[in-house]
């Protein structure tokens, strides 16, 4: 009977196999289709020229790299890209931290304010910076607030170092809230013997935090550091919104300029070319990230 | 009454020069009062300095919404102020009939809501079968989902867009639809959901096998039930991902009844391209304050699963 013969050869074992590709079948396809074929398109396109009327491409080899590398405002944008990034990284690990060994103190109303630091991460990205936008307007209300202490405040937004300014503070301030988090809990995990071993020693309260608590939680900071950076690479909105690239070249980070690249001006190759650039930095950094990870994981076990 | 002298003792060595040359002696009332005043005042100081540094935080916010009431020449009144001084309604009204906001609206709300749920299944169908159905090349298969981790949606968005021209499908919601719910976004919610199931105990599961319960039944009667607070996680994740998405809807669609929320926003200016401040500010706050309701109410939730989004990688 075909039944009975079905069955002999349905082993779980099988079964199992099949389950498993149709299980993960939905999430490969999507990873194919969407990650792996465009990536593929990306490197393909930034090897071609690209006619904005025809729609044709050209191969044109490695044009588009010896462009990049002439590219006179390419400079300008991987300097804004680098202060941008190392400002929000310093700014926001160190703010985290800060928050973070402030809050681990058992206070009254502790909760409440570490919900209010937290509660810009769930603000959407536009609205945020849209109102920090109005808040640093030359009539706006931050200075209007510096003008009642007699200080005439800057355009913070039309002159190329306070609008860089501006673009890292409302960027760290809506997202410090999860390294805090993630500092906490890595504060939390500190044995307490090891303070109160301290402070029988007669140890200072700076010489308990430089000698045992930053040591010891080094990792999480150290992982923190490379999120933080691989996330301010991909902060678009903030300044599409809040300064769009400007005043000049001022705050034109890569992603900025990949979008300007490829979506205002229709240069797809070359648009494709940054943004494999802006791929590499990421790979380099999430790379060295995942290497120091399997390294401490075996630390911590 | 013997520990005190050693506790001030303690003290002393933290706070330079402070009773140096005091006899020690056992005065427990004195010691104790001391302590205790010396911890209330810090603790003051404290948190009035996290009063003063909250303020970047908060107030943010809370001008947005409060200025959302006023007449345009409150918003840039010198000095600020954050109450309206004659509140009005004015710029929400504006806000509905300058662009399409109601539809705007739904289709963010759909968008999200949509991806959301679509999420939640394929990465626990995923999560699950990487973490417990053995099959053949499941390390390699997973090392090819996680490169989804590390490709940023900033690069494939050009060929993304070349690709869904070429199908037709620009200026529809399908791009907003598809790719994150089963593209790169989802793959967090696939890890989330592996590290969750591989700690569960198999002994549950195995029970269920001999009873003769296929792998789909297990995953969906025995795992989803007690996954809650990993979906919890990819569910907030995800609808926040979406809801405040703003690069791919200003690359997909071009016709304003099409848009969603973010991208709505920085539309609102007038015909000479000059800013609708309050008209901004009303909408910002239909945008934001159900996101923070929701947040306020379900706290713990929120900060456990956006903890997840530090964990990328």
């Amino acid at each position: 009977m075909p039944t009975t013969r079905q069955r002999s050869f349905w082993t779980t074992k099988r079964r199992d196999v099949v389950a498993g590709y149709v299980f993960i079948a939905p999430q490969f396809a999507g990873i194919i289709a969407f990650v792996l074929i465009p990536v593929g398109l990306g490197i393909w396109f930034s090897l071609n020229e690209w006619n904005i009327f025809t729609g044709n491409l050209t191969f044109v080899g490695g044009d588009n790299y010896a462009r990049a590398i002439a590219d006179p405002q390419l400079p300008a944008v991987l300097g804004a890209t680098a202060i941008f990034s190392g400002g929000v990284v310093v700014l926001n690990l160190a703010v985290g931290l800060g928050l973070a060994v402030l809050l681990n103190r058992k206070i009254r109303g502790g909760a409440l304010f570490r919900t209010l630091f937290f509660s810009p991460v769930v603000i959407s990205v536009v609205a945020w910076t849209l109102v920090w936008g109005f808040l640093l307007q030359d009539n706006g209300a931050i200075n209007n607030l510096l003008l009642m202490f007699g200080v005439d405040g800057p355009n913070w937004l039309q002159q190329g170092p306070t609008a860089m300014f501006a673009v890292i503070i409302t960027q760290v301030i809506r997202s410090v809230g999860v390294n805090m988090i993630l500092f906490l809990s890595a504060l939390q995990g500190v044995p307490r013997e090891l303070y109160e071993a301290a402070r029988v020693d007669g140890a200072s309260p700076a010489a308990v935090f430089f000698r045992i608590t930053l040591p010891l939680i080094s990792p999480t900071l150290l992982l923190t550091a490379i999120i933080t950076i691989v996330g301010s690479l991909q902060a678009f909105a903030q300044v599409a919104v809040l300064t769009e690239g400007g005043p000049d070249l001022s705050t034109t980070v890569l992603v900025y300029y990949v979008f300007q690249q490829a979506f205002q001006f229709n240069d797809i190759g070359y648009g494709s070319t940054l943004a494999l650039m802006l791929l590499s930095f990421v790979l380099v950094l999430t790379v060295v990230q995942w290497q120091l990870r399997r390294k401490w994981v075996f630390y911590e076990d | 009454m013997k520990t005190e002298p050693t506790l001030r003792t303690r003290s002393d060595a933290r706070g330079p020069g402070r009773g140096a040359g005091r006899p020690i002696e056992p005065d427990p009332l004195v010691t104790t009062r001391e302590r205790r005043i010396r911890s209330r005042w810090r603790s003051v100081i404290l948190i009035g300095a996290l009063i003063v540094l909250v303020i970047p935080f908060a107030v943010p916010t809370i001008w947005m919404i409060t200025s959302s009431f006023k007449p345009l020449n409150e918003i840039f009144a010198s000095p600020p102020t954050l109450f309206a001084a004659n509140p009005t309604v004015d710029a929400y009204a504006e806000a509905f009939t300058f662009q399409p906001f109601a539809q705007q609206y739904v289709n963010s709300l759909y968008i999200a809501i949509a991806v959301t749920v679509v999420t939640m299944l394929v990465s626990s169908l995923a999560g699950y079968a990487f973490a417990r159905i053995p099959f053949p090349f499941k390390n390699t298969l997973f090392l090819i989902v996680l490169l989804g981790l590390l490709v940023p949606s900033e690069v494939t968005i050009i060929p993304l867009f070349q690709i869904f021209k070429t199908l037709g499908l620009i200026n529809t919601h399908l791009p907003l639809l598809l790719v994150p719910a089963f593209g790169a976004p989802a793959v967090l919610g696939t890890f989330i959901m592996r590290q969750f199931f591989i700690s569960l105990p198999v002994e549950l599961e195995e029970a269920a096998r001999l009873d003769g319960l296929g792998r789909v039944a297990i995953w969906w009667r025995i795992c989803l039930p007690l996954a809650k607070p990993a979906l919890s996680a990819v569910a907030i994740l995800t609808f926040l991902g979406s809801w405040n998405m703003y690069l791919e809807p200003t690359v997909y669609l071009t016709s304003p009844e099409l848009f969603t929320l973010p991208q709505a926003l920085t539309r609102f200016t007038d015909a000479y391209g000059g800013e609708m401040w309050d008209t901004q500010l009303a909408a910002a706050t239909m945008t934001v304050v159900p996101v923070l309701i929701v947040f306020l109410i379900a706290q713990r939730q929120f900060v456990e699963g956006l903890a997840h989004s530090g964990l990328k990688g």
